[in-house]
């Protein structure tokens, strides 16, 4: 009878190692949250305060500037992704049609190659086709970017799909479009709307790419953090992190909720 | 009345409809812009930036520069490094996670620094490591040292903080591949007689391969061509291409040489890809060929077992 699986000495080495990388990940972000309640600028520690928080919400009106236009850009560019993405997905799954696998390719490649060359290539091209740099570039880059993750997930979803229920409606006289709205669209909601919320948080997120295709008057969320930080080390950027890391945790929290409703109603 | 089209018709014309809406988005905005950078890397530089369309091999000579080289070697030994790092601390990172009974609670804890700011992140290391920062602080204080030691601004801390940063690419990936292992193969081994070590290693690494593949090629790539960390936590001699290709966009402004270094990136990157799927494709066939054994694949094992002891002789 093998005896080694019962015994248990301890932590194993793997635990011990997931342990320490999972401090390793968090300690950086538990160090900006403590220091940004300090009420001193350096790194001794005079009391709690929040007067960080304060500074953050009422001296800085640019803040609100980049964060609005963040908004702006991640939801208009998330939801042009989810329309193209989840029709394309649709497209590709049942049907034969020229150009398809050109299709594949592509929708594959802007996920894979470095952000760098992305950024550089959309800049360079809106500059030869002379379109301003802009809300309006930014936005075509994230949407961009997006596409490739909506395709997926739709494509995902679209494989355990059972194909024979369309067929059953077009059977029982369901058009083309009402095929779509009553039969697939209500099948793929959950994969379509987890994209959308992905999109949402890449888009929040991104910095490299946004950085080429920005122009004047047209920063968002990170671009106004990177001027922060190459101003230097200060306790309002420690609460800007608090506050960014707690909007990054709610919406991994109701991501996770909304996936479990969407499995439990399914 | 309609006239019904034939069916072959109506399948080409209503996979179009659905498909390419999103094909021509990226043909207008990711395969264009590409082609032109191919295209500008063949061209003359323009006085004032820009490109003039002469067709040379300039740009690509100017690569060969020594300074260059130097970027392109460090770009490949930081990236080398910092991607094997990734994968022995994930490795049984993953490991453990996938034996864990709190699976999704470890996901969640390895997505939130994951999906939080990249330059937060990047900040929140400015702030552990810099002169005034909070290790030479503490450090001070203690009186282990009189003046901030120089832990920033040097290829050390571009390895910590690309490491940092790109931990969750590796682990994500390896732990989905080890999550489908079935484990009692290691349990077989183990009564058969081999260490938990060399059972890890020659059944269950076998099994993982497209998983390590693909964790390494999400980690190395991203790295390869990083730009934030090296510009934010590097010094000056930490430069990266990534650095490179948008200092020869925004201010030499040389379009051409920013195009090639961009060609390089997105070959090598092209090159690791298809090198991914491959090892995925294999693998998949061997599993699906498992228990029928051609005479090649015989062959090719009986190979690969004689390339083994030899080596092991040396």
């Amino acid at each position: 009878m093998s005896t080694y699986i019962h015994k248990k000495k301890g932590p194993s080495f793997s635990s011990t190692v997931l342990l320490f990388t999972i401090i390793f990940l968090f300690i950086p972000l538990f160090v900006v949250t403590f220091f940004s309640l300090n009420s001193s600028k350096g790194m001794q520690w005079e009391g709690a305060s929040l007067i960080w928080y304060k500074k953050l919400i009422f001296d800085s009106p640019s803040l609100w500037t980049a964060f609005r236009n963040s908004l702006i850009i991640a939801l208009s560019s998330s939801a042009t992704a989810v329309v193209l993405g989840s029709l394309a997905a649709v497209g590709i799954k049942w049907y034969r049609f020229k150009g398809k696998s050109y299709i594949i390719t592509v929708s594959y490649l802007p996920m894979v190659l470095p952000e760098v060359i992305i950024g550089i290539s959309m800049l360079i091209f809106f500059s030869a086709v002379k379109i301003r740099l802009g809300m309006f570039t930014i936005y075509v880059a994230h949407t961009t970017f997006n596409l490739p993750f909506v395709f997926m997930l739709v494509t995902a979803r679209l494989d355990e799909f059972d194909y024979s229920t369309v067929e059953a409606a077009r059977d029982l006289g369901a058009n083309e479009r009402q095929t779509l709205t009553r039969v697939i669209i209500p099948s793929i909601i959950p994969a379509v709307l987890s994209g959308f919320l992905m999109c949402i948080t890449m888009s929040l997120e991104d910095f490299v790419i946004t950085f080429f295709v920005s122009g004047p008057g047209s920063g968002t969320l990170p671009l106004y953090v990177y001027s922060m930080i190459r101003y230097g080390v200060s306790p309002v950027i420690n609460a800007l992190s608090f506050v960014m890391i707690l909007g990054t945790m709610i919406i991994a929290f109701s991501f996770r909720r909304f996936l479990k409703v969407v499995a439990a109603s399914s | 009345m309609k006239r019904p089209l034939n069916p072959r018709t109506r399948e080409q014309l209503l996979g179009s409809l659905y498909g390419w809406p999103m094909g021509g988005w990226f043909t207008i905005f990711f395969t264009v812009p590409l082609a032109i950078i191919i295209l500008y890397s063949f061209m003359k530089r323009g006085l004032y930036g820009g490109v003039e369309f002469t067709l040379t091999l300039n740009a690509y000579r100017e690569m060969v520069n020594p300074s260059f080289a130097m970027v392109l070697v460090r770009t490949i030994w930081i990236s080398v490094t910092a991607t094997v790092l990734c994968l022995l601390i994930s490795l049984p990172c993953a490991y453990a996670m996938a034996r864990s009974k709190h699976q999704t609670f470890l996901l969640f804890l390895i997505i939130i620094p994951f999906w939080t700011n990249s330059l937060i992140r990047i900040y929140a290391w400015i702030f552990i490591l810099s002169t005034e920062g909070l290790i030479n602080s503490i450090l001070i204080k203690i009186g282990l040292i009189d003046e901030g030691l120089k832990l920033i601004y040097n290829n050390g801390a571009v390895i910590l903080v690309l490491v940092y940063m790109y931990l969750p690419f590796a682990i994500l990936p390896l732990f989905t591949t080890i999550d489908k292992f079935d484990f009692s193969l290691l349990d077989a081994a183990r009564d058969l007689g081999a260490t938990k070590f060399t059972s890890l290693r020659k059944v269950m690494l076998p099994n993982i391969k497209s998983g390590v593949s693909t964790a390494f090629i999400f980690t190395f790539i991203p790295i390869f061509g990083a730009y934030t960390v090296p510009l934010l936590v590097g010094g000056k001699d930490s430069t990266m291409i990534g650095n490179i290709i948008v200092d020869q966009v925004s201010k030499t402004r040389n379009w051409p040489l920013a195009s090639a270094f961009s060609m390089i990136l997105t070959l090598v990157s092209l090159i690791g890809v298809f090198w991914m799927l491959y090892t995925g494709k294999r693998e998949e066939q061997m599993k699906k060929d498992g228990p029928k054994r051609t005479p090649q694949a015989l062959e090719s094992t009986v190979k690969a077992h004689h390339r083994a002891a030899s080596k092991g002789a040396r």
